[in-house]
């Protein structure tokens, strides 16, 4: 196992795929942008190539004083990934894997079927057929019903061969996950090596909303291997096989075994990465964090080093699930915005006459900006407009000035509102700007202390995947016991951060950043739902895959 | 009056029993997907009106008794109305001719139709509180007398328990505990009555149809949505605003609390404290009672004016918090000494909803 010494992030987002190198005290030694490819992997392999050229050609030193070190690029002992790969696989229904779904909780349950809520063409994709067998658990841990071995076997025997994974889910399987073990026995008695998705290992309490992420998870099996190969085969070529990691949607790390088998995990990874690499940036752990990029803004909250979570399950390509993503406000505005002049119209913010997007000319930016002898007014145009940015030829943009101007005003006025709805307390905050679009911000907005736009702020995605720090979680249903509710509290700490420590975090750094309790409602007995997660920086002496070539 | 609950009928239906549920009775999501099977492999369930029915047919109203956290993992399978109505007929020797549920309020209103729809049966345009509460003879057919025996529990392996209570009280006290050994959750009936009772007051009527209107409202409403709430319920906003603070706790198995929106916009400087029991009970400003139960008190996502059930409420969340009156049999003493402010162990006494609005407008 390597000691950590250089790392590589890279951050495949909408528009850009962002890479940088950092050395053993974080500093930045290369970064690079490239545009996204449709097949993402293309996009991966040239932000590498160009990332890794320029390490190469800078010859930085890995010190800030010391001497410049040529070869400092086969250093890189860690790689860190976050991508979008997962969630385009699920929009495009593009290499997919086919399911079979066995669900465990009949007689329970059946009102509902598995997929009932699935899209047509999506279930016909992914679906080798399902079925609702005899058993699951209840709220205080004993059977719903008897499992039903024989009828998981049966099902085996109708759809083997035509399957490239199985996906199982318990009724609370989050209270035991015995009966879906059980089933993965089967599984590999009739099956052999297939790849099975256990909810329990996946999601937390609602079993539609778990069982769809583990049907997901066991679809997407084929992608996360396809790109986690892609990426070693990119290392490979500038001789580099370092130890990998995949970011995940809290802004932490998993080892790239574990990513593999819970690809859908990094499904929201890039904002996740930002808002860390913002707090990175600034030593703030505590700020509203907006990413700008070139088609549309995210503006988080940055508590207590980790970006705030959403209340609320995401929708993955119309599929509901129960992961916390970062709680966001997403706004369609970003450095390619197109600006136009639509005569008549009222902006939310009163300026009249002016259009903002939701249109972008994207990574064409460079081509159709006013600015570099394009065409097309853009957000970008306006930022140079009022000043804010000096890019391109200004001079360019003198034609469309009254409407570039009028268009940055109805901009601030829609990011102003997307800050306040944002903020959870009242009083000005600290706004740290980040993305390549960030330019486009003020100095000055309403309910805003202080904006401070740090440097390396158009990198701050991969900057976060490569900082991140690894993470473990438990989200299940705890009965009082003799110790009472401080036991039950000490002991999902305890388990979190043994999944921390498993996925490779340094068990002196490993702390719990997140504890909530949830009662539970009609019941005479105690019993909670306890949500911890702990998280640590990455250590040595974690159990992790690397790559061989 | 009869109508077919189609598949638009029952989204906007799934919307409203949300507002009406005040913060509880279930998520009324996994009532939506459950109803929506059954329309696919049984066809729509239809609604009738108390007037369309013999005066001396059979009423069985029903539900779940339980903890909302297990009917969003033990997912009902739909039978469990069929075995409900199997017991009740051959403990009364009569027949059920339609089924109306306990509560309109969240996925109780829900399920009885589904329960119906695949028996074939009807369900009527009624239901026991034009709300939802957390006890089970907080009921109108408790306000009118009507003897909630025989009561019968089951799950879904076909368990039955049958239930002679000497009161209402004894009936929760009962059908709690059974719910706990059932796993946390059972599907319930008490207090059968006649079409004729129910007719006489033993029902709260139309809130089906109102239900559907105020999804419809929310559905098709162009901007302003709580405007349309409004129009439709003749309710009245409370404040709109921002959560800052959420606190539960459970006590005796009900999870008691409190949340705080801060007022934003038009609102800014306005604070607002609910107090909440399972559903939110009580609305206060500065010590003042702007709203408390029975009137329904119902927490709206400022942007989506979707209901959010009392344990989705969180930090942050952009609110406007609604108030809107209650059935008029909730507020007779005896109503109001069931589901009042004191009832919840509140030390004030009821003011109607709108005589508060108009005290401090």
């Amino acid at each position: 196992m390597p000691t950590l010494d250089y790392r590589l992030g890279v951050d495949v987002g909408g528009t850009n795929t962002d890479a940088v190198i950092l050395d053993r005290s974080d500093q930045v030694l290369a970064k690079a942008k490239v545009p996204t490819t449709p097949d993402v992997t293309g996009g991966i392999v040239a932000a590498l190539d160009k990332v890794i050229g320029m390490s190469r050609a800078a010859a930085v030193p890995a010190r800030k004083d010391g001497p410049p070190e040529p070869r400092a690029v086969s250093r890189i002992t860690h790689a860190m990934l976050g991508t979008t790969h997962a969630t385009n696989a699920v929009l495009e229904r593009r290499k997919l894997h086919r399911v079979a779904v066995i669900r465990i909780g009949a007689p329970a349950t059946l009102g509902v079927r598995p997929m009932f809520e699935w899209p047509a063409d999506l279930t016909g994709v992914v679906s080798a057929g399902a079925t609702v067998v005899a058993g699951g658990i209840e709220f205080d841990g004993r059977d719903l019903s008897p499992f039903d071995e024989d009828a998981v076997a049966r099902f085996l025997g109708l759809v083997a061969g035509r399957c490239d994974g199985v996906a199982i889910t318990s009724v609370f399987a989050p209270v035991s996950p015995r009966h879906e073990l059980l089933a993965a026995e089967i599984v590999k008695r009739e099956l052999g090596e297939v790849h099975v998705s256990l909810s329990h290992e996946i999601g937390s309490v609602g079993l539609l909303e778990r069982e769809n992420a583990t049907i997901l998870n066991a679809a997407l099996a084929g992608v996360a291997s396809d790109v986690a190969s892609a990426l070693g085969q990119a290392l490979a070529a500038h001789n580099l096989s370092p130890v990998t990691f995949f970011a995940q949607n809290d802004g932490t790390l998993m080892a790239l075994d574990h990513a593999l088998r819970y690809p859908v995990l990094t499904i929201g990874s890039g904002p996740a990465n930002s808002i860390r690499g913002a707090a990175f940036l600034t030593g703030r752990t505590d700020a509203l964090v907006a990413d700008v990029g070139g088609t549309s803004t995210d503006v988080g909250v940055l508590v207590n080093g980790f970006p705030r979570e959403s209340s609320q399950g995401v929708e993955i390509g119309g599929i509901r699930t129960n992961f916390r993503m970062p709680d966001l406000v997403t706004i369609a505005l970003g450095g390619g915005t197109v600006v136009s002049g639509a005569l008549g119209q009222t902006l939310p913010g009163g300026e009249r006459g002016v259009r903002l997007g939701p249109e972008s000319v994207g990574y064409r930016l460079r081509d159709e900006a006013l600015v570099f002898g394009g065409s097309t007014p853009t957000l970008t145009d306006s930022a140079v407009a009022t000043g804010r940015a000096s890019l391109g030829d200004p001079s360019l943009a003198q034609p469309a000035l009254r409407l570039l101007k009028a268009a940055s005003r109805a901009a601030d006025l829609a990011l102003a509102d997307a800050i306040d709805r944002v903020k959870t307390a009242k009083g000005d905050l600290t706004l740290i700007a980040v993305g390549g679009g960030s330019i486009l911000i003020p100095d000055e907005l309403p309910g805003v202390s202080e904006v401070i736009r740090p440097d390396h702020f158009d990198a701050a995605n991969a900057i976060g995947a490569a900082i991140a720090s690894v993470s473990g979680q438990v989200d299940r249903i705890f009965h009082f016991g003799p110790g009472g509710r401080k036991a039950a509290l000490d002991e999902a700490s305890q388990e979190a951060r043994d999944h921390a420590v498993a996925a490779g975090a340094d068990p002196d750094t490993v702390q719990i950043v997140e504890l909530e309790e949830i009662p539970l409602a009609y019941l005479t007995s105690p019993a909670v739902r306890i949500r911890a997660k702990a998280a640590g920086a990455l250590g040595g002496l974690y159990e992790a895959t690397n790559y061989s070539g | 009056m009869k109508r077919l609950l189609d598949e638009p009928a029952l989204r906007s239906l799934a919307r409203g029993c949300a507002v009406l549920g005040t913060g509880g009775g279930g998520d009324p999501r996994i009532g939506l997907l459950l109803a929506l099977q059954a329309l696919e492999e049984v066809g729509p369930t239809e609604l009738v009106d108390l007037d369309d029915l013999p005066r001396d047919a059979l009423i069985m109203p029903c539900g779940m008794v339980g903890a909302p956290t297990v009917h969003i993992e033990k997912i009902e399978n739909g039978g469990e109305g069929a075995v409900l109505r199997e017991h009740l007929e051959r403990l009364t020797g009569r027949t059920v001719a339609a089924l109306m549920p306990a509560e309109i309020g969240g996925s109780n209103g829900l399920l009885p139709l589904t329960w119906a729809g695949r028996m074939g049966l009807p369900v009527v345009d009624a239901d026991g509180m034009g709300r939802a509460f957390p006890l089970i003879p907080q009921v109108s057919m408790h306000l009118a007398g009507i003897d909630p025996n025989p009561g019968v529990m089951t799950d879904e392996r076909g368990n039955v328990v049958v239930f002679r209570a000497i009161s209402g009280a004894w009936m929760e006290r009962l059908e709690r505990s059974a719910a706990v050994e059932f796993g946390g959750a059972g599907a319930a009936t008490e207090y059968i009555m006649t079409v004729a009772q129910a007719r006489d007051g033993a029902a709260v009527r139309g809130t089906f149809t109102l239900a559907i209107k105020i999804g419809d409202a929310l559905n098709t409403a162009v901007g302003d949505s709580m405007a349309a709430l409004v129009a439709v319920t003749g309710g009245f906003p409370l404040v709109t605003g921002k959560v800052t603070d959420v606190e539960r706790r459970t006590t005796k198995g009900f999870v008691r609390g409190s949340v705080v929106v801060e007022g934003l916009g038009d609102d800014a400087g306005r604070l607002l404290r609910l107090e909440i029991q399972n559903e939110n009970l009580v609305a206060l400003e500065q010590g003042r009672v702007l709203a408390s139960v029975p009137d329904l008190i119902t927490v709206l996502d400022s942007e989506t004016a979707d209901a959010i059930p009392t344990e989705r409420v969180r930090y942050g969340q952009r609110v406007t918090v609604i108030a809107m009156q209650c059935a008029p049999i909730w507020r007779s003493q005896f109503g109001l000494e069931t589901a009042g402010p004191r009832a919840f162990g509140y030390d004030f006494d009821y003011v109607p909803v709108e005589e508060l609005a108009g005290a401090y407008a």
